[in-house]
């Protein structure tokens, strides 16, 4: 075994998490700001200048909160269920690139902590995994709210699971390659999100229901279900919550930026590498923005709503757009894919709208 | 190729210390003062009424089921896809009679209201 | 001893420790959830050797989508805690014979080891990645794969008579 290379594996895997740990504290605070500005409020600017240091008076405030363990829980699954939720969290995000390859001190370094050549079926792997944290949570805690609340959650994240393996399939069938490293390389010229944009669309759609975010925020449907999963958490089990509600935003950003968005590349980044996280980041910041927009605009959906919009609309609608990508690629006339693609979306849209208005009207 | 997943492991030990020292933090420097009504489940401020966990709807048992056969489906697409350009026509109309076996299901469930949560 | 044996071991005790786990645990929940790490262990054996799609398909398939549907049952029946139920009188010679079976076979195979090695299909290059799965799986295997749609929509119906409501 190489040392070097053990060394540099950890310094990555380090680096990756300080920055999902700094990420989840600034985007809290960009969230509150960006909510407010919209609401026509500040928002937090007390704590230090601009309120920069607001998420670190947030951290100690929940460290030194008591925490209640409620007597009837199932107490070591009550303690496990955080650390399940958040831990995929942190880990799906090894297989981003974050930028194109770079020599530092002579060695070749990839700015990702693992090129795995199955890394789309990784993402989905880890990703199923964290549902666990959010069922056990619910049931651990021995309340009716938390139980009915992470029986939802679940079942809303793994109903938008298939919409969002199928956006997967579009990009792999565009790239030929299910590396993500391959995957970025190959939007060099083109973005897939100009080849796809409806794959995209449904990428970002089914993105929000997993992430249990905004208009999909079943855990936070507090009229019906006072807090979701979470109900019985407090101090810094709750803070692993939602470190990894914040994480995974960070997450699936990345990720879309990676399938659809180009990536790390932009104008100059052959000649300068370092230019490609910078790029990356902007493109996570926009699409965060754009989560937290949608939040601040958009009313929650109804639970029934939302489970007839993933099974009958965004699934099938998924799997044509799969199919269209792959006919436009045996044609070999890609300019047929985001033309049928777009009036197979239409078409969908047309549907829903009539069904819609027959039940209202009928 | 195999070397990586050591990367994996390393990234999956440190974010479950990061994890745990967060949580044991909150656990050592929290105040315990704990008394009966603190340790009894949230119910909007009443005395909680019976168990709190019940026997769920049987919707969901059907909403997992059904993700389960989509799930194969989905997991049997990425590999199709990759080698979709090998497989040329013969790969689009053999997965297209797979696919359109399975949807045969999809809409006998529609049908059926299985999709339907009320 | 070499690093892979040292690995092996432990993952294989940690696989039947989990395994036992899983059959003595009196509460349903804890046992689908030693399932679940059991199942995750075999898919870092899958890694082990070399076969990483396989792996990852394991976990999404088994630990993601088998397991969910094994805790909403749960706790769709509500009786976590299984009181100690009545053994059927015939239950545990069946269990015996049926074990000792299993055994002589294990052994039959690992005394005829090279044998059975010889009649196994030629595999596929490990390192050659997802794309000679894709190719093996879509030409070779093309019928098992069409059969598979036609169990899975068996499945499905069965899964929906199941449910359904009478009107």
């Amino acid at each position: 075994m190489d040392y070097a290379l053990l060394i540099e594996w950890t310094l990555k895997s380090l680096i990756l998490l300080l920055v999902l740990l700094g990420g989840f504290a600034y985007l809290t605070l960009y969230e509150r700001k960006a909510l407010a500005r919209i609401q026509v409020r500040i928002g937090p600017n007390r704590a230090g200048p601009w309120g920069i240091l607001q998420p670190v008076a947030d951290g100690i405030k929940l460290i030194f909160k008591e925490e209640f363990t409620p007597a009837s829980a199932d107490k070591l699954l009550f303690f496990l269920a955080p650390l399940i939720t958040v831990v995929p969290a942190l880990v799906i995000a090894a297989v981003v690139p974050w930028g194109p390859p770079v020599e530092i001190f002579g060695r070749r370094v990839t700015l990702q902590v693992a090129d795995l050549n199955v890394g789309v079926l990784y993402v989905m792997a880890i990703a199923s995994i964290s549902v666990y944290g959010i069922v056990l949570a619910g049931w651990a805690s021995n309340n009716k709210y938390a139980m009915l609340g992470g029986m939802r959650s679940s079942a809303q994240m793994i109903s938008y699971e298939l919409a969002l393996g199928l956006a997967f399939v579009t990009a792999i069938l565009l790239a030929d390659s299910m590396q993500l490293s391959e995957i970025v390389a190959a939007q060099r010229n083109v973005w897939f999100v100009v080849l796809q944009p409806v794959g995209a669309a449904i990428f970002l759609i089914a993105t929000l229901a997993e992430v249990n975010r905004a208009p999909f925020d079943m855990p936070e449907a507090e009229q019906e279900l006072t807090a979701g999963y979470h109900t019985e958490y407090s101090g810094m089990k709750f803070a692993l919550f939602f470190m990894a509600e914040y994480d995974k935003m960070i997450v699936v950003s990345a990720l879309a930026a990676s399938l659809f968005f180009g990536g790390y590349w932009g104008p100059g980044v052959e000649r300068f590498p370092w230019l490609g996280p910078v790029y990356m980041a902007i493109k996570v910041i926009i699409l965060l923005f754009g989560m937290i927009w949608v939040r601040a605009t958009l009313p929650r959906i109804r639970y029934d709503r939302l489970m007839s919009l993933g099974w009958k609309v965004l699934f099938p609608l998924a799997l044509a757009v799969a199919f269209i990508t792959a006919l436009g690629i045996l044609l070999e006339q890609l300019w047929l894919v985001p033309l049928l693609s777009l009036l197979a979306a239409f078409l969908t849209s047309l549907l829903v709208t009539r069904a819609i208005w027959r039940k209202v009207y009928a | 190729m195999l070397l990586e997943y050591v990367a994996i492991a390393i990234l999956i030990a440190l974010a479950t210390f990061i994890a745990l020292a967060a949580v044991l933090m909150g656990e050592l420097f929290g105040p315990k003062r704990r008394t009966a009504v603190k340790a009894e489940p949230y119910e909007s401020g009443m005395r909680p009424i019976g168990p709190g966990t019940r026997r769920m709807p049987v919707r969901f048992y059907l909403i997992a089921m059904l993700f389960i056969l989509f799930d194969i489906e989905v997991v049997f697409l990425l590999p199709w896809a990759v080698a979709f350009r090998q497989l040329g026509v013969f790969g689009l109309v053999e997965m297209l009679i797979f696919i359109a076996i399975l949807l045969v299901g999809y809409f006998y469930a529609w049908r059926k209201g299985a999709l339907e949560w009320e | 001893m070499s690093l892979e044996l040292l690995l092996f071991l432990i993952l294989a005790l940690i696989a039947i420790a989990s395994a036992l786990g899983m059959l003595l645990s009196r509460h349903a929940v804890y046992a689908a959830l030693f399932l679940v790490l059991n199942f995750a262990t075999v898919a870092v054996f899958y890694l082990l050797l070399n076969a990483p799609f396989i792996a990852m398909a394991q976990i999404t398939v088994y630990a993601g989508a088998i397991m969910v549907l094994f805790l909403f049952v749960i706790m769709l029946l509500g009786t976590e805690v299984l009181p100690p139920s009545p053994v059927l009188p015939w239950q545990r010679p069946l269990a015996f014979l049926l074990a000792l079976g299993l055994l002589a076979e294990s052994v039959y195979l690992l005394f005829f080891r090279q044998r059975l090695t010889l009649s196994l299909p030629a595999t596929i290059d490990p390192f050659s990645g997802p794309k000679a799965i894709g190719q093996a799986l879509f030409t070779g295997y093309l019928l098992p794969f069409e059969i598979t749609s036609i169990l899975l929509l068996v499945a499905m119906v069965g899964a929906i008579l199941l449910t359904r409501k009478e009107r």
